[in-house]
C-alpha cells in the first residue's frame, strides 16, 4: 500500500473533518470513491452527525424526494448567506462547506416534518410500528411538537397483501421507499405508487399476496407504520419487551443473518441482522417468515420412549440416557446420521460419539456426492468461492442450472445488483455518482449485465438476463463445457454442439473474459454432477487465463456445506451397516430420513435397525418410527455454528431458554456419551469446549474458535444483554406463578446474559442483538453500528471463511463431457423444481409459508404436454421409484423439451430420488384435484 | 402614440378562424427556406447563431436557446440515438400562446423543430403535445405527413444525409408534464415524476441519451433567426432578449388576447393599448405577468418592460407573456385560491413541501374565504410563501405556487386580515 491516500476535508458548523479516501464498503462504485463520489447526508451520517432523512436508505441511495436531510451550504469561507440544499443530492466536495445547525436548515427541517405529519394519524400508542419507529425518531430529531394543520387528514383503504405484510396506508408519508426497493431493487412489478399530488397510493393494483419473496423487507424499509410484520401481529409485544440475540437463517443454504425476538417463551418474529459480506440489509420472505415451526404445539418438548402399544410417553430424562449408553456398549454398534439442519456442533458430536467410520451425513446419496463435489472445488482453488456481497458486485455472471430466485432468493437479489454494475463506468464518466440513483438508473435503462441463465425452466431472474437457455441439465453442462473450452483451449471440448450453442457459449465466454470480476453461479438443484463440474472448468479457465474469477455454489440447507467439510458416510452406507447386522442401533439427529431417501428404503434400514434413537424438535415421520426421540433446541434456543454455501463459519446464539427437556442436540449426545463412558463427565460442558475439540479433530474448522467471542469475553467486566434497557415486566412477568423474581437462567455458551442487566453499549458485530442508539430507535439504528453508512460493521462483518483455496492452484479440467441429451419415447427425465415457499422442511410448517407454498404438480412443456394430450390442470400418471403418482399437470412454456418437473420437498413429493426417467400417461378422468394425496398404488 | 409597422414573423401566416397554410402555401410564404438555409450550415454555426440571436426559452424559464443546444455532447462519441423534445404541453393558467402557433402555423413549428434537431444532430424529434389540444393534433399530424412526404423528415433530409424521425404524442396531459424532465418521464411512459438536475436532459434525457426539451413558440423563432440572421432577430426586440414575443393578456379587460410584439413591450402597452385597458368601471389591482406561476405585480409596475431581465428587477417573472390581471371587484383571496387549488392539484406528489404543503394552502385559503380563517392562518400562509422556493423543492412547481402566493401577501394584505377580522369574504354579499 504505497499509495498515499489523498484525504478530503470537508467543513460541517466551521469545524473541518477529514474524510478518508474510498468507503470501507466494496460496493462498486463506491470502492474507489473520491470525494465528490459520495453525498453529504453519507458523509455526515458516517462522522456521527445525527441528520434526519426519509427517502434516502444506504442500499437504496439518493432520490431527492424528502427534503428532510436539508443543509446549508456555504460557497466558500467568505460566503455567510449560503442556501439550503439536500444532503443525500449534493455531493461532499473537497473543502466543502455546510452547516448542519444554521438556523435556517434547522427551521427548514423541523417544517419538512411538520409536513409530512399532516395527514398521518397520531395513533402511535397502538400502531404497530411503535417502538422502532424512524418516523417518530425523526420528527423528535427534527424538532416538530405542536401541530398547527388543523384541517381533516386525507385516508386510505387498506388491502390485503398476504400472510406476511400488513398494510395500513393511512400511516404513509409518501418517501416512496417501498415502490423503489420493491420495483427497483428486488424486481417486483405487482406493487406500485398510485395516484398523485396529497393522493398517493402505494399498493397494488388490487388486493392480492404480495408476489416478491423479498416483499418482507417492506416492514424494514417503510420508515413508520405502514408495512409491518402480519405474522407478529398475530401475536403482538412490545418491540422493547422482545428478548433477542444474534441468529442465522435455518430455510437455506446462504447464512444470512437475522435477529430473532422472543417473549413470554415464544419466537415472535425475525428481524434482518446486517451482515456486509452476506445479506446486507435485506432477507427473503422464507427467512424472515418461516420461523413459526418453533411456535408449533406439536413441539417435542419432552424425552420421550415408545411404550408397548406404540405410543410415545414421557420418561425421566436420566432413565432415557441411561437406556440409551447401554445400546452403545459395544463399540461401533451405533450409527449416527447427521443433518444440514443440525448445527456443526451437533454434527461433531454425534460423529464423536459413533466415531468417523459409522458417520453418516444424512443426506440423501445424491445429494451427498453434490454437496461433496462442490467443497471439494471451492477447497481446490484457484477460484474463490463468492459471498453474496462478491456477488452484488460480480460484473458478469453466468448462473448454470440454479433457479437461484427458488434455491436461495438472496443470491438472486444479489445478482439482481450485480447487473447494475455495468452502468457505473458510463455513468461515472457523464457525471453521474452511483448514488444519484434516478440518474444513475436513467443511464442504465434496461442496459444491464450481463447475466447469461442456463436453466431447464424459466427463472424469476429472466427478466434482467442477457441471454437464457431452456434445457435439460446435461445440455446446461455441455453449454458450461463450452464456455470453458472457448475461454481455454485446454480445456475439454464437448463434441456436436449445435450452432447456437456455440455461439452462445462465445458469447458467455467474451463477457466472462472482459470483466474484472467473473462470476459462476451453479449447484445441485438440478441433481447434476457434470453441472457442478462444467462449472468449475469455466471458473478454472477463467482464473487460468489471469482472471479473479468467482464460483458460487448454493447449498440446499443451513449447514449442508458444514456437513461437506466434516465428512462423513453416505446414507446407503449407513443402511449397509444396520441391514447387514454390523450396527444394530440408529442415532439419527434432526434428520427425516424420508426426505432423504425413497420410502422404501427408509422403511428397510428402520425395520432392520434394533434401536432407534432420533433427537429433533418436531415431529416427523421419522420421529414417529423411533424407539426413543429426544427434544431438540430449534432455530433461536440452540447454539451453534453454521457454515454456509460460501465456506463461512457463522456463529447463531440461544435467544431464550426453551421449556421441557428441550436443549442443544450436542448436549443430548454429550450426556448419551458421558452415560455410555465415552467422555469423561463434566467433559464439554460448554459449546466452547466442543468447539476447541472440533478445531482440534480438523484443522479446518480452527477459524471456528474466533466465530464469535468465547462465553468468558466481557465488556468492562460485564456480559451483553439479552434484553433491551427498555424491557418491562422483569419482576412481574411471572408473578401470576410466583411472585419471587426468578433468577435469570444461566448461559455457560456465550458471553450474552438472559438479562436486561450488562455492557449498553454497542457490542463485538458477532454479537449485535438489536440496533439501537440514543434518538434512533428503528432498524436505521445500524448507521451506528458501520464503520461507514452502508460499509461493513465495526470491527468486520460477522463470520469466518474456512474455505482458503491456494490462488496459484491449477486442477486439471473435468473432462467427462456429457453426451446430448435425448428425450425418450413415452419417457421424461423428472426433476426437482425449488420453490421458494414449500420446498424447504421447516419453514413449510409456518402457516404463512404453508399458504402460499404449491400443491404437488408435475410440470411439462407445452409440446411435450400436446403429444400427451394434456392441458394445464388435467391429471397425469407419473410412474417413479415404482410408485405411481397421480399429479395434476402444469404447463411450463418454457419448460425444455423432455424434461418434467416435480416440485421439490412438497407434500407426497419428498425423498424422491431425483433425476430420474419415469414414464408419464393421462391419468384418464379429468381433474387433478385427487393429486395431492400422492402416490397410489398402481 | 401609432406604433410603426413592425415585423410579425411569427403570425404572420396566421389568420384566426381560417384553415393553415398548406406545405405548397407555407412554402410560398417562404417557408422551410430557414431550414435549406440551416442545413448549408454546420451544427455548430446554428447552434452560435441561435446563441448571437439572443433567443431565449419561451416556455418561462427564459434560459438561453443556443447555449442549451450546446450542452448537447456531439460528434462520434456522443451516445446515440438523440432527440429533439417539442414541449407542447402547454397548461399554464392563463396562457394559449402555443396553441395560437400550433393551430395557426403547424408548418412554422415542424421546421424549427426540424432545424433544432439539425443543430443538436438529434435523431429523432418529439412533439409532446398536450390531449386536450385535439385541432393542434389534427393540423400538425398533417403538417409532419406533409413534411415527410417532401422530404423534410426521414433518412436523407433535403438529400443532407441527415435522418430525422418526427412523432407526435398526445399526451394525457398534466401541469407536471411541463416541465422538461417529467415530461420525459411521461414520454417514457412512467408518471411524470420530475428528475434531479444534475444530469441534465441534453446529457442524460429521455431513456437515458442526449435530449434537448424546447417549447413550441421558442422552435416557431428558429426558422427565422435561420433565414433571416441573428442580427434581424435581435433587432426585432426592444430590449436586449432577441425577437418578438407572443404577448396576451385576459382578466376582465376590454380586449383580452394575443398579440405578437416585440421583445420588450412595456406592461402599460399591452393592456392599455393592445387590450384596450381595463373594462368599465373597473381598476387594475394587480397582474400576473406571465402565467399563475408568477409574482403579482400592480399598477406602479405598468412600464416594466416585458423580457426575461427586466420584469425580473420588479420581482417577479415574465414566465409565458401572458398577463392575468386583477380587477378591484373581485377577492384577490379567491384569486390565489383557484390558482392554488390547481398547483395543488397539479402537484405529482413527489416531494413533501409540494405535496403536502399546497393542500395546507388551499385549506388556509377555504378556511378565509368561508369566513373560518384564524389570525394565525396568515403564519401558516407566510410560513408557506417563505419555504417553497426554489432549491427546497424538487422541482420548479412549487416555487411556481409559491409566487403568487408571495405577491399576493405582499400587496394584498389587507384584504387577507380583512377575511379574518370580518369573519367572511368581503367581496362577496351576505345572504339576505
Amino acid at each position: 500500500m504505497s499509495v498515499e491516500a489523498a484525504v478530503s476535508v470537508i467543513y460541517i458548523d466551521n469545524r473541518p473533518y477529514e474524510i478518508p479516501p474510498g468507503f470501507a464498503r466494496a460496493e462498486p462504485g463506491y470502492a474507489e470513491a473520491k470525494p465528490g463520489e459520495r453525498n453529504l447526508l453519507e458523509v455526515c451520517l458516517s462522522l456521527g452527525f445525527d441528520l434526519p432523512y426519509f427517502c434516502w436508505h444506504p442500499a437504496m441511495h439518493s432520490v431527492g424526494a424528502c427534503r428532510q436531510c436539508a443543509v446549508k451550504q456555504f460557497k466558500d469561507a467568505a460566503d455567510t448567506k449560503g442556501r439550503i440544499v439536500m444532503a443525500c443530492m449534493t455531493p461532499a466536495e473537497d473543502g466543502a462547506r455546510i452547516s448542519i445547525n444554521d438556523p435556517e436548515a434547522v427551521e427548514f427541517r423541523g417544517r419538512v416534518v411538520e409536513w409530512l405529519m399532516v395527514n398521518h394519524p397520531h395513533d402511535c400508542p397502538v400502531c404497530d410500528e411503535g417502538g422502532e419507529c424512524h418516523l417518530q425518531d425523526m420528527t423528535v430529531m427534527a424538532g416538530h411538537v405542536y401541530r398547527r394543520y388543523r384541517f381533516t387528514k386525507q385516508t386510505w383503504r387498506n388491502q390485503d397483501l398476504g400472510p406476511f405484510v400488513n398494510h395500513e396506508m393511512n400511516r404513509c408519508i409518501e418517501c416512496y421507499r417501498c415502490v423503489r426497493f420493491y420495483r427497483d431493487l428486488a424486481g417486483g412489478r405487482d406493487f406500485a405508487a398510485l395516484g398523485w399530488h396529497d393522493d398517493v397510493y402505494f399498493g397494488r393494483h388490487a388486493d392480492g399476496p404480495l408476489q416478491s419473496p423479498f416483499a418482507g423487507n417492506l416492514v424494514e424499509i417503510c420508515p413508520t407504520g405502514v408495512f409491518t410484520d402480519k405474522t407478529f401481529k398475530a401475536h403482538p409485544v412490545r418491540k422493547w419487551d422482545l428478548q433477542t440475540a444474534p441468529s442465522v437463517c435455518v430455510h437455506c443454504g446462504l447464512g444470512c443473518s437475522t435477529i430473532p425476538g422472543e417473549r413470554y417463551g415464544m419466537l415472535r418474529r425475525i428481524r434482518n441482522r446486517y451482515n456486509g459480506e452476506v445479506n446486507g440489509y435485506f432477507l427473503c420472505d422464507r427467512g424472515r417468515y418461516g420461523y413459526e415451526f418453533v411456535n408449533s404445539p406439536r413441539r417435542i418438548r419432552r424425552t420421550l420412549w415408545r411404550a408397548a402399544d406404540g405410543r410415545l410417553e414421557e420418561v425421566p430424562k436420566e432413565d432415557a440416557l441411561h437406556r440409551i449408553a447401554s445400546f452403545l456398549a459395544e463399540p461401533g454398534r451405533a450409527v449416527g446420521i447427521g443433518s444440514p439442519r443440525a448445527s456443526l456442533e451437533a454434527n461433531f458430536a454425534l460423529r464423536t460419539l459413533v466415531g468417523p467410520e459409522r458417520f453418516a451425513l444424512g443426506l440423501s446419496d445424491s445429494e451427498s456426492r453434490l454437496v461433496a463435489a462442490c467443497a471439494e472445488i471451492l477447497r481446490t482453488g484457484p477460484a474463490q468461492s463468492a459471498s453474496l456481497a462478491d456477488a452484488a458486485r460480480a460484473d458478469a455472471v453466468l448462473v448454470l442450472g440454479e433457479d437461484v430466485t427458488n434455491a436461495a432468493p438472496m443470491l438472486a437479489l444479489a445478482l439482481r445488483q450485480s447487473v447494475l454494475q455495468k452502468g457505473i463506468g458510463e455513468a461515472a464518466h457523464l457525471g453521474v455518482p452511483r448514488w444519484h440513483d434516478a440518474a444513475f438508473r436513467e443511464v442504465m435503462q434496461k442496459d444491464t449485465g450481463p447475466l447469461f441463465i442456463a436453466t431447464p425452466d424459466s427463472c424469476a431472474l429472466d427478466d434482467v438476463a442477457t441471454q437464457v437457455l431452456r434445457a435439460s441439465p446435461d445440455d446446461i453442462a455441455r453449454l458450461g463445457f463450452a464456455v470453458a473450452r472457448a475461454i481455454d483451449a485446454s480445456a475439454p471440448a464437448p463434441p456436436d454442439l449445435s450452432d447456437e450453442t456455440i455461439a452462445m457459449a462465445g458469447r458467455i465466454a467474451d463477457s466472462l473474459r472482459a470483466a474484472a470480476r467473473p462470476l459462476v453461479v451453479a449447484g445441485p438443484s438440478c441433481g447434476s454432477e457434470v453441472i457442478i463440474r462444467a462449472a468449475a472448468n469455466i471458473a478454472w479457465a477463467l482464473c487460468r487465463t489471469g482472471r479473479d474469477a468467482d464460483i458460487c455454489f448454493t447449498a440446499p440447507e443451513a449447514n449442508s456445506m458444514g456437513l461437506a467439510l466434516l465428512g462423513g458416510e453416505s446414507l446407503a452406507d449407513a443402511a449397509e451397516a444396520i441391514e447387514s447386522g454390523a450396527a444394530d442401533t440408529l442415532l439419527i439427529l434432526e434428520n427425516d430420513l424420508y426426505r432423504r431417501a425413497p420410502a422404501a428404503q427408509v422403511e428397510a434400514i428402520l425395520a432392520a435397525a434394533k434401536h432407534v434413537i432420533e433427537i429433533d424438535h418436531t415431529p416427523t415421520p421419522t420421529t414417529e418410527r423411533a424407539e426413543a426421540v429426544l427434544p431438540a433446541a430449534a432455530l433461536a434456543e440452540a447454539d451453534g455454528t453454521f457454515v454456509n454455501n460460501e465456506g463461512r463459519a457463522q456463529r447463531f446464539l440461544r435467544v431464550f431458554v426453551p421449556e421441557g427437556d428441550v436443549t442443544d442436540s450436542w448436549r443430548w449426545l454429550r450426556d448419551i456419551a458421558v452415560a455410555a463412558g465415552r467422555l469423561k463427565a463434566g467433559a464439554w460442558s460448554t459449546l466452547d469446549a466442543v468447539v476447541r475439540a472440533l478445531a482440534a479433530a480438523d484443522p479446518v474448522f480452527g477459524p471456528v474458535l474466533s466465530v464469535s467471542p468465547p462465553a468468558d469475553f466481557r465488556m468492562v467486566g460485564e456480559k451483553i444483554p439479552r434484553q433491551p434497557h427498555r424491557y418491562s415486566g422483569r419482576t412481574a412477568m411471572h408473578a401470576a406463578i410466583n411472585v419471587h423474581e426468578p433468577k435469570p437462567p444461566d448461559d455457560p455458551d456465550s458471553p450474552m446474559a438472559f438479562s436486561m442487566e450488562g455492557y449498553d453499549g454497542p457490542p463485538p458485530a458477532p454479537l449485535i442483538r438489536e440496533y439501537w442508539s440514543p434518538g434512533w430507535n428503528s432498524v436505521q439504528a445500524l448507521n451506528k453500528f458501520q464503520a461507514e453508512v452502508g460499509g461493513p460493521l465495526v470491527g468486520g462483518d460477522p463470520g469466518r471463511r474456512l474455505i482458503h483455496p491456494p490462488s496459484q492452484a491449477a486442477p486439471p479440467y473435468f473432462a467427462d463431457v456429457p453426451a446430448p441429451f435425448q428425450p425418450r419415447e413415452g419417457r421424461w427425465l423428472v426433476l426437482a423444481a425449488h420453490h421458494v415457499f414449500g420446498s424447504e422442511e421447516l419453514s413449510a410448517q409456518a402457516r404463512g409459508v404453508a399458504s402460499l407454498a404449491p400443491k404437488p404438480y408435475v410440470a411439462l412443456g407445452p409440446k411435450d404436454a400436446a403429444r400427451l394430450g394434456v392441458k394445464d390442470g388435467d391429471a397425469v400418471a407419473l410412474a417413479l421409484d415404482g410408485q405411481a403418482l397421480r399429479l395434476p399437470v402444469r404447463v411450463r412454456p418454457l419448460l425444455a423439451a423432455g424434461i418434467a418437473a416435480v416440485p421439490a420437498g412438497v407434500g407426497s413429493l419428498v425423498g424422491l430420488d431425483l433425476p430420474a426417467w419415469a414414464a408419464i400417461t393421462p391419468a384418464g378422468d379429468a381433474g387433478g384435484g385427487g393429486a395431492a394425496s400422492g402416490a397410489e398404488a398402481p | 402614440m401609432t406604433e410603426p409597422l413592425r415585423e410579425k414573423p411569427l403570425t404572420r401566416n396566421i389568420r384566426p378562424g381560417a384553415e393553415p397554410l398548406d406545405l405548397r402555401a407555407y412554402e410560398a410564404s417562404g417557408g422551410y427556406q430557414g431550414l435549406r438555409r440551416a442545413l448549408k450550415m454546420t451544427p455548430e454555426e446554428i447552434q452560435q447563431e441561435v446563441m448571437k440571436s439572443n433567443l431565449r426559452g419561451r416556455g418561462g424559464a427564459g434560459f438561453p436557446t443556443g447555449k442549451k443546444w450546446t450542452f448537447v455532447p456531439m460528434g462520434e462519441g456522443a451516445r446515440r440515438p438523440k432527440y429533439l423534445v417539442v414541449n407542447a404541453d402547454e397548461m399554464e393558467p392563463g396562457t394559449m400562446k402555443d396553441r395560437f402557433l400550433m393551430e395557426g402555423d403547424p408548418h412554422q413549428v415542424v421546421e424549427g423543430a426540424i432545424i433544432a434537431a439539425y443543430a443538436v444532430q438529434a435523431d429523432v424529434a418529439y412533439i409532446f403535445l398536450r390531449w386536450a389540444y385535439k385541432l393542434s393534433t389534427r393540423r400538425l399530424a398533417r403538417a409532419i405527413a406533409e413534411a415527410r412526404e417532401a422530404g423534410y423528415l426521414g433518412k436523407n433530409v433535403l438529400g443532407s444525409g441527415w435522418a430525422l424521425e418526427m412523432h407526435l404524442h398526445t399526451s394525457a396531459g398534466r401541469y407536471m408534464c411541463g416541465d422538461e424532465t417529467g415530461l420525459l418521464d411521461a414520454l417514457q411512459g412512467r408518471r411524470a415524476t420530475p428528475r434531479s438536475k444534475p444530469p441534465y436532459p441534453q446529457v442524460v434525457g429521455l431513456w437515458g441519451k442526449p435530449t434537448v426539451v424546447n417549447n413550441v413558440e421558442t422552435v416557431a423563432c428558429v426558422p427565422h433567426i435561420a433565414a433571416r440572421g441573428a442580427e434581424w432577430f435581435r433587432s426585432l426586440s426592444h430590449t436586449g432578449d432577441g425577437g418578438t414575443k407572443i404577448f396576451g393578456a385576459s382578466g376582465r379587460l376590454r380586449r383580452p388576447g394575443l398579440w405578437e410584439l416585440p421583445m420588450g413591450t412595456t406592461l402599460r402597452e399591452i393592456i392599455e393599448e393592445h387590450a384596450g385597458g381595463m373594462a368599465d368601471g373597473l381598476r387594475l389591482r394587480g397582474l400576473l405577468p406571465g402565467g399563475a406561476s408568477t409574482e403579482f405585480l400592480t399598477a406602479e409596475h405598468l412600464d416594466t418592460r416585458m423580457d426575461f431581465s427586466e420584469v425580473q428587477k420588479v420581482g417577479s417573472r415574465m414566465g409565458t407573456g401572458t398577463v392575468v390581471v386583477l380587477d378591484d371587484r373581485n377577492c384577490p383571496v379567491g384569486m390565489l385560491l383557484t390558482l392554488e387549488r390547481f398547483f395543488a392539484r397539479e402537484s405529482c406528489g413527489w416531494c413533501t413541501p409540494c405535496r403536502e404543503g399546497l393542500p395546507w394552502v388551499v385549506r388556509t385559503l377555504e378556511a378565509l374565504e368561508s369566513g373560518c380563517g384564524e389570525p394565525r392562518d396568515l403564519e401558516v400562509l407566510d410560513m408557506h410563501a417563505r419555504l417553497l422556493g426554489p432549491g427546497a423543492t424538487f422541482c420548479a412547481l412549487a416555487p411556481g405556487a409559491a409566487e403568487p402566493l408571495v405577491g399576493a401577501l405582499r400587496h394584498f394584505r389587507a384584504d387577507f386580515e380583512r377575511h379574518v377580522a370580518e369573519k367572511r369574504c368581503p367581496w362577496r354579499q351576505p345572504c339576505p
